[in-house]
């Protein structure tokens, strides 16, 4: 064997199995969701299990999670870009630790800790009991939209604050300083220069605050009350309790073109379509 | 003006600290309640983590996540780190395809990813249960062992491992001495980073799980119906506390490591 | 070149307790090259942030053609800065570069443009307007945080290290590149570098700083052929600094020769400072010679030879166009005229310190 034949087969055996994996576990799989998505139980061709998503119930489904991840996403934005800038901007310019701060929580179960939530913000939760005790009015919101909205955006938000935080930190002084030195004040140093460097930033913690709130089901399970149904409960009833997965691919589908624009739009914001955007 | 400002900014950045950790607090504070109830509270007890340790089905769900979770991040690290040694040396092309690939675990939604593996057990006969599911995490885990791993090999001088070659070093033992030891610290952090997302996933474990099989999310999500058991709150609480002296621990090491280094 | 265009009255500055700047007094005449020259941590930098605004003095003031400026904000002072690693834009062209302080001043579209025309012109880069600031290379792009900061015609320019980061070809460019610049706006040039023929080559005044103290002003001639300090000898190109007694006027003992100067002041008997420039120690004949040596180390130079000469215990670095083999025996001699005495730094901190860049 020469050293060209030699380097050849390393190189297959390095990659191998990570190509067999990629193609058996990613690609096949994502098929199988157009397959299924896109036959009858007994096998024929059809386009039913994707136009199911215009029944009302469907619709109704859609549009609230689009709506509610919606204001999500501009929730967690407005929050996060605020408290981002002052991490950056704090002495302490440690970031591994004001990353552990905001990773930290993720070490406990997300579903107790959305339970939590349910003891806090209950009618007469925590929250309302200390309302009540410096004489303001209680506020009723669990089992509605906003309960959900409020879990969304607690369980995601860290995948907006880090991003922006990271860019921000990164950010050349000397940029802003000459900006500053040109002639702007605080608010155009901000508007022309600050925030138009930290878009990657932004558009990357946008993907994925807004990916996985528009898909949820156990966040509205719980704060819901299984009353209100997001896109993600139907589908995730559809596969485990109605067992009728191709009605569910259909509707997954649908959830899949929303997907794939969110990450078009922010991969064309990307310059380096190689690096991890969080960590 | 100036004070003011900043008290504003410190006020603002206790007000998000609460909001994340406030049902952390919780969730420890419920652990010592006496009640079973979660609204309201009846006294302070350790009973809870007592019985913990008698709860077969919890006990079981905290062995089924740890061993799921080391043994599809230990896998991944080993599958992902030799495909990142191979995509670093393909050409643009092929590398960028592969790259592609990797990223779908990553940016797609839980829940797809959830249903397409889950077609695809469905397709193969494979009946669903704790295999399906270490199968899933390892699927999922690969890409953030990649992901650290391909930057650390970017990194480093592809001249060390020519020159210890020149020295006489085959080129695996050229690896195993020289490249290896360069990119340890981002194989390291890869396995790290697959075990949190393994230890943390309910979504893809819910949809690829057989009947009996559960790891702690999963089992969270059955009880949410029935009533959360207290023993839970316990265990959520110690292994927050476990994770949290775990890391101060390693941090501390850490700083006074790079004491030492500086002076 | 009489009018002062900025002076700095008494400034200190520390960093958490760590004084960089000590009760500094300096002025700038309108229209004058001024270097501030030094090693790393000498304060030079932090002078400059403090004249464009970007910190603020614990004591002292800042006075910009008359007016106290010392808490003016960056954005309100008449000056402009050439950063360190030029800090562009790069999210927007390099006109979009060009133009942001013109914008921010809201000046009308024709204005603008004939500006930035002239500008790219001015730093030889016609038709770059559209490009991406990421595409240029590192020469460019300083030329354009050259343009960047002159149009909007600042009185006064701050450089902070600009040819820092470019290859030494380029540099020797951009130094001639800078003086042409300089003489055609007529504007006052601050300069920061710690590359002594840099400050050698470009400036009409030469501040030498070390650990927060100026420690000497002058022309590049005065600076280089009349160091005050050992520092600024060291600093300024190379030197045989020997510790020397000045027996009387005139008349210095070194490694127990006595050698003829043209000094006096200093009294008698009193420990000073000798420096003697490598290209002014003379290589004769054995016998010829105020003291006597022995080569060590040749190595030819291109425009000389570098000697060590070995003369009574100190190595005596020499260049000259004659060669002398190594191990030859010659006699070291040195014009009067071409000693220089200084006085021995009384404090710590007038003292040399390594340099190390």
């Amino acid at each position: 064997m020469n050293k060209k034949q030699r380097r050849a087969l390393s190189q297959l055996m390095l990659s191998g199995p990570y190509t067999v994996w990629m193609a058996g576990f990613i690609v096949i799989p994502l098929f199988l969701i157009v397959y299924y998505g896109m036959t009858t139980k007994a096998g024929a061709f059809t386009w039913e299990n994707i136009t199911a998503i215009t029944s009302s119930v469907n619709l109704k489904a859609l549009w609230l999670s689009v709506e509610l991840s919606f204001i999500c996403t501009v929730i967690c934005l407005v929050l996060s870009y605020p408290l981002a800038m002052i991490l950056a901007n704090s002495k302490m310019k440690n970031s591994s630790l004001t990353a552990f701060l905001f990773i930290l929580p993720m070490w406990m179960n997300a579903l107790l800790r959305t339970l939590a939530w349910l003891t806090l913000l209950e009618n007469n939760g925590v929250i309302n009991t200390v309302l009540k005790a410096i004489g303001l009015p209680a506020i009723h919101i669990i089992n509605t939209p906003t309960a959900i909205v409020f879990g969304m955006v607690y369980n995601y938000i860290p995948f907006m604050i880090l991003p922006i935080y990271n860019v921000l930190v990164k950010l050349d002084r000397n940029v802003i300083n000459a900006a500053r030195d040109l002639g702007a004040n605080a608010v155009q140093t901000f508007l022309r220069v600050i925030l138009p460097l930290s878009v990657p930033g932004i558009i990357s913690g946008i993907t994925m605050v807004f990916v996985p709130s528009l898909t949820t089901f156990a966040i509205s399970d719980i704060l819901g009350g299984s009353k209100i149904l997001l896109l993600g409960n139907i589908i995730e009833q559809k596969f485990k309790t109605a067992n009728n997965w191709h009605a569910g691919s259909g509707l997954s589908l649908v959830l899949m073109v929303f997907i794939i624009i969110t990450m078009v739009v922010s991969s064309h914001y990307e310059k380096d379509g190689e690096s991890a955007s969080v960590w | 003006m100036v004070r003011f400002g900043k008290f504003l900014k410190g006020f603002y950045v206790a007000l998000m600290g609460i909001f994340l950790y406030a049902p952390i607090l919780t969730l420890i504070v419920l652990s010592f309640n006496a009640s079973k109830s979660r609204a309201k509270w009846s006294g302070f007890t350790f009973k809870w983590y007592a019985a913990l340790f008698e709860n077969e089905a919890i006990l079981q769900s905290l062995w089924n996540t740890i061993i799921i979770a080391l043994v599809s991040s230990l896998v991944a690290t080993l599958i992902g780190t030799m495909a990142s040694i191979a995509m670093n040396r393909m050409k643009k092309l092929p590398r960028q395809v592969m790259m592609g690939i990797t990223n779908i675990p990553m940016l797609n939604a839980d829940i797809v990813t959830g249903i397409s593996l889950m077609l695809l057990f469905i397709m193969t006969d494979f009946a669903p249960g704790f295999t399906s599911v270490l199968l899933a995490h390892i699927t999922f885990n690969i890409p953030y062992v990649i992901l650290s791993v391909l930057p650390k090999l970017k990194q480093t001088d592809r001249n060390v491992f020519e020159a210890a070659q020149d020295l006489g070093a085959t080129p695996i033992s050229a690896f195993m001495k020289v490249v290896l030891p360069d990119i340890f610290p981002g194989i390291l952090s890869g396995f790290l980073l697959a075990f949190t997302m393994s230890l943390d996933d309910f979504v893809i474990t819910h949809f690829t799980k057989g009947a009996g099989v559960d790891t702690i999310s999963t089992k969270v999500y059955t009880e949410l119906r029935k009533g959360i058991k207290p023993e839970m709150y316990a265990l959520s609480t110690l292994m927050f506390a476990a994770v949290l002296i775990l890391l101060v621990l390693i941090n501390r090491r850490r700083a006074t490591h790079e004491q030492t280094v500086n002076h | 070149m009489s009018d002062k265009l900025i002076d700095l009255i008494n400034i200190s500055k520390s960093y958490d307790g760590q004084v960089v700047l000590d009760e500094m007094d300096l002025y700038i005449r309108d229209n004058e090259f001024l270097t501030l020259l030094g090693p790393s941590g000498c304060g030079k930098t932090t002078t400059l942030r403090i004249i464009g605004g970007f910190e603020t003095p614990d004591t002292g003031k800042v006075i910009f053609q008359g007016k106290d400026i010392t808490n003016l904000p960056p954005n309100q002072r008449d000056l402009n800065t050439v950063f360190q690693k030029y800090a562009l834009f790069t999210h927007m062209t390099v006109e979009e570069n060009i133009a942001f302080g013109l914008r921010i001043k809201k000046k009308s579209r024709q204005y603008i443009k004939d500006k930035i025309d002239y500008a790219l012109k001015l730093v030889n880069l016609d038709g770059y307007g559209k490009r991406s600031v990421d595409s240029l290379s590192g020469g460019q792009q300083q030329r354009i945080a050259i343009a960047r900061a002159i149009v909007n015609e600042p009185k006064l320019l701050l450089l902070d290290e600009p040819l820092g980061a470019l290859d030494l070809k380029l540099r020797q460019d951009m130094q001639y590149e800078l003086i042409r610049l300089k003489n055609e706006l007529g504007i006052t040039f601050i300069y920061v570098t710690h590359d002594q023929e840099e400050a050698l080559t470009m400036s009409d005044t030469i501040v030498v700083m070390n650990q927060g103290y100026i420690q000497q002003i002058g022309s590049p001639e005065a600076i280089y052929n009349e160091p005050k300090n050992a520092f600024v000898a060291d600093f300024i190109g190379e030197s045989n600094i020997i510790d020397g007694i000045m027996i009387e006027d005139k008349l210095v003992r070194i490694l127990g020769a006595k050698f003829p100067c043209v000094d006096t002041g200093f009294g008698t008997n009193r420990p000073v400072d000798v420096v003697i420039r490598p290209e002014d120690v003379e290589l004769v004949a054995p016998e010829a010679g105020t003291i006597a040596g022995t080569v060590t180390s040749l190595i030819f130079k291109g425009v000389h030879y570098e000697m060590d000469v070995m003369a009574n215990g100190y190595e005596w670095l020499v260049h000259s166009t004659k060669m002398f083999p190594v191990g030859e025996a010659v006699g070291i001699h040195v014009d009067p005229f071409n000693i220089q005495i200084m006085n021995k730094p009384e404090s710590e901190d007038e003292e040399a310190v390594t340099i190390d860049e």
